[in-house]
């Protein structure tokens, strides 16, 4: 077995909230990425995609778990932690709140290599603006943020990232902020970071047909939980989990099956249901199932998915 | 040329600076991005001084200032230092204006105008000495308390609240009390009790710059704490914090003829508050004596005001403005 | 021809007046809304799509010039009285703003939000009156009465947003425009609120205009379709025709990048155009996308382009109309300048 480039194991984080019960925003999680693989994790918003991304990061602290890098656990010193940030980047949202509104393009991507104290600072950040698709860089380095378009700012975002030369990208929902149009090219540009470099990435969504473009597995999360993952291929063609199921059913396109729209909203982390987590909504139970299944989904407590090559599914209808 | 992207914000982000820039010949990358970082400052205190230009009450306080500075430096040139002493006093006593003394007389017979002139001194030093000292603890303590979180920002926060709560004049009395009376003394004391104006200020801007993006991209990128205060926060509290300092000298100079006032100032220079507390114990108001009592209020109240506008107009340039016009 | 369309854009030009310059944001549109009938205006940032639906309710700033004429239910709204543009205002068309945690006052609860306009709008209604109005409106939206107490913080954003479709319905308005309804919600949460919509636009029988830069959603929701690029309509048609198979280029490289989830042709293949949407300012001459256009030819850049009939219902703005649906092709390596440095 490769060992994976980014994992984690059994990870929970948890946040306390006022004096009520804390918020279980991952609730046990194990997950790999391999080197040169790219990894959709999609769900809605609350169910702990984001804190999973900062976590697997070093940003956050988880309470249970470990993450693995490269095989090693994370390490807690502070100037270890900051030597692996050269192995594991990240690039957000919102391109224009990424950036210092303040800092040339040159200074926001040379940021990094200033604070590890790179040399060759100015061949890197041309090479990187050049790589991620600004040519010609120099053009751009005396660039302010706002003169330069939502594309040309990921762009910025992202070669502010690679410039240390990661093994590892997280992006978080990287073309949510873009036009459709443009998401594309950044969405082509991630894929060939993937072949030139080798690098692999973690892409953090709640758009499924971004999945479909350019993910090779896809890990599907409610709640705090990976509730299903697979290849790409699979998951979304053949979902197993009910919840998958309706969110496929949902995506907006003209010949469609007859859209599962779950009511409520997506559950609150400090009250977690038992039994199964997603059992409240479940339109599966709701339709009748067996008698003992559906005792267990409203009691038994399904274990972590575990980390394997197939397509799994944390469901208790599935046998 | 168009508009590029979202409505412009400061001066220091226009357009047309870059594309200046654009038409600097790369030699080589190094050299010539730190003179452009150069140039791009230049042509920003260029700008700011352009759009400060305009405004007609930042202009009238700016001239205003100049003159009470230019008067203030002066000082022994136009009333030799000799003319305070009150053994040297050769005017009536409490007289009216008349030719060889414009303003009147105190009570020892110096002239008031040498003594509104000196006093000027004292002013302008104190508030802006003081105004120094009381915006670096400020901007220091505000970012501190703003963005650290666990223990010590707790500490931070608190230690800030108390001070918050301090009523001024007790604390600047029992202060004075104790450091005795000098001008040192003074711009201490009042450094020490205006700090939190500046860094509550300081706090609230820091708070909202921390929740941005950029911060968290620092974090990623692997910037410690002082990276992230230094690179980030102080570059976008600054602007901020400096059109508040304007403001501040008005008060620190408010707050200097206020202890003048009740006797805690320096016994041996003259300033405004001074001479205002002389006319107060030696009983101008009962004798008439306006010439003793309005001029100096009314010096006050013209630097205060001068300060007032300039901080008002700077304000008005580090917002972001409305460019819609016809 | 019996009654007027409910909604008629004809030549409508809107500029905003800056220091710096006149900003062209609409240039020439001309669209008709049958009543009842149902519109998606479909484009990205610069298209003007937004600032083409503010003149509806002649909300455009004072900087923006309108020429043409906006008509609802024949009448010209720019040239309207201000009563009778007052009257217009919620009771005749209204909107559902996008952004709903920035289009609710934060400090006051949702109910007196809703009950705002209806209270404006017929003053002589009693305060019960106007309760039990807000309480049916937000009973139609799926949300509970009590909820009407809330805080708008205390709102989720999918509930929020239906309090914004709630306050637009306040007035029984025959015209609703939606701009970006469903843009910062989750895939299920969109799903319950376009629902909601298209369920009340149909017991209603109301007008719906529906933008977004969403196309599956706009085919999914609306009959009709239009598609906007640089302040002009590039194509129109059946909601269904513009996104499967799409004459203007444009149109067909805006739905291609959204992938059909389980068809293999998009897989690895993500489809966007090089460049920009070009900013309002940078007026260009022939056809304003043809510098991004992949098979724009020599004189689409020199002669300039308008809306032509390719078939009965469907207009498009271009010389070399594409025909039959899109083939997606896996994305080649970008050319050196891709990335639309304009001017």
């Amino acid at each position: 077995m490769t060992t994976p480039a980014l994992a984690a194991r059994g990870l929970e984080v948890t946040f306390p909230v006022g004096w009520g019960s804390p918020a279980r925003a991952v609730d046990g999680v194990d997950l790999s990425i391999l080197p040169g693989q790219i990894v959709a994790l999609v769900g809605e918003s609350g169910c702990g995609k984001s804190t999973l991304a900062r976590t697997l990061l070093g940003l956050q602290q988880p309470n249970a778990g470990q993450v693995l890098v490269g095989g090693e656990p994370l390490p807690t010193s502070r100037s270890a932690l900051k030597a692996y940030r050269r192995r594991a980047q990240m690039v957000l949202q919102d391109p224009m709140g990424a950036l210092n509104p303040r800092l040339t393009v040159y200074e926001s991507v040379a940021e990094g290599l200033r604070i590890h104290r790179v040399d060759g600072e100015a061949e890197r950040v041309l090479g990187a603006l050049a790589r991620v698709g600004l040519r010609p860089p120099q053009r751009f380095l005396g660039r302010y943020p706002r003169q330069l378009s939502g594309g040309q700012r990921q762009r910025v975002a992202i070669a502010g990232a690679l410039v240390l030369e990661p093994h590892v990208l997280i992006a978080d929902e990287p073309v949510s902020s873009l036009d459709a149009s443009v998401s594309g090219e950044i969405l082509a540009l991630l894929l060939r970071l993937r072949e030139q470099l080798g690098l692999s990435i973690l892409v953090i969504t709640h758009n499924l047909g971004l999945a479909w473009n350019i993910a090779d597995r896809i890990a599907v999360m409610y709640l705090g939980r990976i509730i299903e993952e697979g290849p790409t291929e699979q998951v979304l063609a053949d979902p197993k989990h009910p919840y998958t199921r309706a969110l496929l059913s949902v995506v907006p396109k003209i010949d469609r099956v007859k859209p599962i729209v779950l009511a409520g909203e997506p559950p609150d982390p400090t009250r977690v249901p038992a039994g199964c987590r997603f059992h409240p909504r479940c339109p599966l139970l709701r339709s009748g199932l067996a008698g003992a299944v559906a005792a267990r989904c409203r009691q038994v407590a399904l274990p972590v998915l575990p980390v394997q090559a197939a397509h799994a599914a944390a469901c208790h209808a599935l046998g | 040329m168009g508009m590029r992207g979202p409505l412009p914000g400061p001066i220091a982000d226009d357009p047309g600076l870059a594309l200046a820039t654009d038409e600097i010949v790369m030699v080589g990358p190094a050299p010539s991005i730190r003179s452009m970082a150069r140039a791009r400052r230049r042509a920003i205190r260029r700008r700011v001084w352009q759009e400060f230009r305009r405004s007609r009450s930042g202009m009238v306080g700016m001239v205003a200032l100049i003159l009470f500075g230019a008067v203030a430096i002066l000082a022994p040139v136009l009333f030799p230092e000799d003319t305070l002493a009150v053994t040297k006093a050769t005017g009536g006593l409490m007289s009216p204006p008349s030719p060889g003394y414009p303003l009147g007389t105190d009570e020892s017979g110096r002239s008031i105008l040498a003594l509104i002139v000196w006093g000027a001194r004292a002013s302008l030093v104190v508030g802006l000495t003081a105004t120094m000292m009381s915006m670096v603890i400020g901007t220091v303590v505000g970012v501190m308390a703003g963005h650290f979180t666990g223990w010590a920002g707790v500490v931070l926060n608190r230690f800030l609240d108390w001070f918050l709560v301090i009523p001024f004049i007790p604390l600047a009395i029992v202060l004075a009390t104790v450091l005795g009376a000098s001008l040192l003394n003074i711009i201490i004391v009042i450094g020490v009790t205006s700090w939190p104006g500046t860094a509550r200020l300081v706090r609230a801007q820091t708070l909202s710059v921390s929740a941005r993006p950029y911060l968290e991209r620092a974090r990623a990128l692997g910037g410690g704490d002082l990276h992230q205060m230094t690179r980030h926060v102080l570059p976008n509290v600054m602007p901020i914090v400096l059109a508040n300092t304007t403001l501040m000298v008005a008060l620190a100079i408010l707050s200097e003829t206020t202890l003048s006032f009740l006797g805690l100032g320096d016994p041996l220079r003259p300033s405004w508050g001074a001479i205002l507390d002389g006319a107060f114990t030696n009983g101008a108001m009962t004798v008439g004596a306006w010439w003793y009592v309005l001029p100096p209020g009314l010096c006050v109240v013209a630097v205060v005001l001068a300060f007032t506008l300039i901080g008002r107009a700077l304000e008005a340039i580090v917002d972001p403005r409305q460019q819609e016009v016809r | 021809m019996g009654a007027p369309p409910a909604l008629e854009f004809r030549d409508v030009h809107i500029t905003y007046r800056m220091r710096e310059g006149d900003i062209p944001a609409v240039r020439g549109v001309s669209l008709s809304l049958p009543a009842g009938s149902s519109l998606g205006i479909a484009g990205e940032s610069g298209s003007g799509k937004s600032t083409l639906i503010f003149a509806v309710l002649r909300l455009q700033p004072k900087s923006a010039r309108v020429t043409g004429k906006v008509l609802v239910d024949g009448e010209d709204v720019m040239a309207m009285s201000f009563n009778r543009l007052r009257a217009l205002r919620w009771a005749g068309a209204s909107i559902v703003f996008q952004g709903a945690l920035h289009g609710l006052n934060p400090i006051q609860r949702v109910g007196a939000q809703i009950a705002e306009p209806i209270s404006v709008h017929e003053p002589k209604l009693g305060r019960t009156e106007v309760g039990r109005r807000v309480g049916e409106l937000l009973e139609q939206v799926g949300l509970a009465v009590a909820r009407g107490r809330a805080y708008p913080h205390q709102l989720s954003g999918g509930q929020r947003q239906r309090v914004m479709i709630a306050m637009a319905l306040a007035c029984r308005p025959r015209i609703v425009v939606a701009d970006e309804p469903t843009t910062a919600l989750d895939l299920m949460v969109q799903a319950q609120v376009l629902t909601v919509l298209t369920d009340l636009v149909d017991q209603l029988g109301l007008t719906l205009v529906l933008i977004s830069h969403d196309l599956p959603v706009l085919a999914n929701t609306c009959r009709q379709a239009a598609v906007m690029y640089a302040g002009r309509v590039v194509e129109t048609g059946p909601s269904a025709e513009v996104f499967e198979r799409a004459a203007h280029p444009y149109s067909r490289a805006l739905a291609a990048a959204f992938p059909r989830i389980g068809d293999p042709r998009f897989r690895y293949a993500p489809a966007g155009l090089p460049g920009d949407p070009p900013f309002p300012a940078d007026v260009v001459q022939g056809c304003p996308f043809a510098p991004r256009c992949p098979v724009a030819r020599p004189d689409c850049v020199t002669r300039d382009i308008s809306l032509e009939q390719i078939a009965p219902g469907r207009l498009v703005a271009c010389r070399y109309p594409l025909v039959g649906s899109a083939e997606p092709r896996p994305h080649a390596a970008p050319a050196a300048a891709s990335t639309g440095e304009g001017a």
